[in-house]
């Protein structure tokens, strides 16, 4: 029988270090993804993982399931997240004074990413590289806050009420927010939305 | 209806909504327009790939969550102890009481009646040994009690 989150979570808290070991099996891979799509940095957004993770071994003993271990989960790695994207900011912002015109910002840490070789054809390849590229650039242009009601409405599946308590807002608030970030992608990504349209 | 719409393309909403929906979607163009782009920007979305987190990943959590100094006990959870030890506390301060008590009470040894009467008796009998063994009450005449028990001892033989 598969244990919920708040059954493990509650081992935890009882001193069940195998339970915190499969709580980080079930949610390494959606927390990293998550902070590399908010932060854009690999390397950040692991640090930022074992982070979240290290925050909720730390707060094992005060755990009250009042809410679901998602909802926690992921407004510790949001308000992480945030703090980051802010602190970065003013880095970049401090740097730029001095930094090589040529430097290629926009690409961030992309390269690094693992894009599996489907196609033989590589101008095939490049094409889609563009388009993901082009869709990345999209969803970094979009306020912080819009990010992040954009990721976890999408990739994570959250739920409005979850979205809503972890970026603290209403649900009509939240809903209202995604409408805007939606449009803004929708905005952003005209031409590769026109040509989706038309398939 | 806005915020019907992502709901709508993110299929969300239950039959009865999806259905009020679609009723609109058949009557309005601009809404439906939407849901046609907002459909596209979604599936844009999909095209992102996954990542998955580095092999040193967990290996770097389990040395961080090591590092975590243990939770200092506070003086409060020394207080608390357990049921058990408290039970033995309390059962171990209930006899030290009772045998206090005893100690403190002046008991009689338990002694049965025909030996207890003998004992009153003794002090009454050391003080006849001790005239009877007197060596200078010996040596004084006879009495008229003695006399008399002499002079009934040769009829007694």
């Amino acid at each position: 029988m598969v244990r919920t989150d708040v059954q493990l979570m509650l081992d935890v808290k009882a001193g069940d270090g195998n339970s915190f070991e499969l709580l980080l099996q079930r949610y390494r891979t959606p927390l990293v993804n998550f902070l590399f799509r908010m932060v854009r940095n690999r390397e950040q957004a692991e640090d930022l993982a074992q982070e979240v993770f290290l925050r909720v071994y730390r707060a094992r003993q005060d755990y009250v399931p009042s809410a679901k271990f998602t909802t926690w989960l992921f407004r510790i790695a949001t308000n992480l997240a945030l703090n980051s994207v802010r602190d970065n900011r003013y880095q970049k912002l401090e740097v730029s004074i001095d930094a090589p015109v040529s430097m290629d910002a926009e690409d961030g840490d992309e390269r690094t990413m693992d894009v599996p070789e489907k196609h033989p054809n590589i101008e095939q390849h490049l094409v889609e590289e563009a388009r993901r590229k082009m869709i990345r650039r999209a969803i970094d242009k979009l306020p912080e806050k819009q990010r992040a009601a954009v990721l976890l409405h999408k990739y994570e599946e959250l739920d409005y009420a979850e979205i809503a308590k972890i970026l603290n807002c209403s649900e009509s608030a939240l809903k209202s927010l995604l409408f805007r970030a939606y449009e803004a992608l929708r905005v952003e990504l005209a031409p590769l939305v026109a040509q989706q349209a038309r398939q | 209806m806005e915020s019907r719409i992502l709901a709508y393309v993110g299929g969300r909403l239950k039959v009865r909504g999806r259905l009020e929906v679609e009723k609109h979607l058949a009557e309005c163009a601009a809404c439906c327009l939407r849901v046609s782009e907002f459909s596209a920007v979604s599936k844009l979305l999909d095209e992102l790939p996954l990542i998955e987190p580095s092999p040193e990943f967990d290996m770097r959590v389990h040395a961080r969550v090591a590092a975590e100094p243990q939770p200092k006990a506070s003086w409060w959870d020394w207080m608390r102890v357990s049921p058990r030890i408290a039970f033995a506390a309390s059962m171990l301060l209930l006899m030290a009481l009772w045998l206090g008590y005893r100690a403190g009470t002046p008991n009689a040894p338990n002694i049965p009646n025909n030996d207890q009467a003998m004992m009153q008796d003794l002090p009454v009998l050391e003080d006849h040994d001790v005239l009877q063994n007197f060596e200078p009450l010996k040596d004084l005449p006879p009495g008229p009690e003695d006399d008399d028990a002499d002079a009934q001892q040769p009829q007694r033989m």
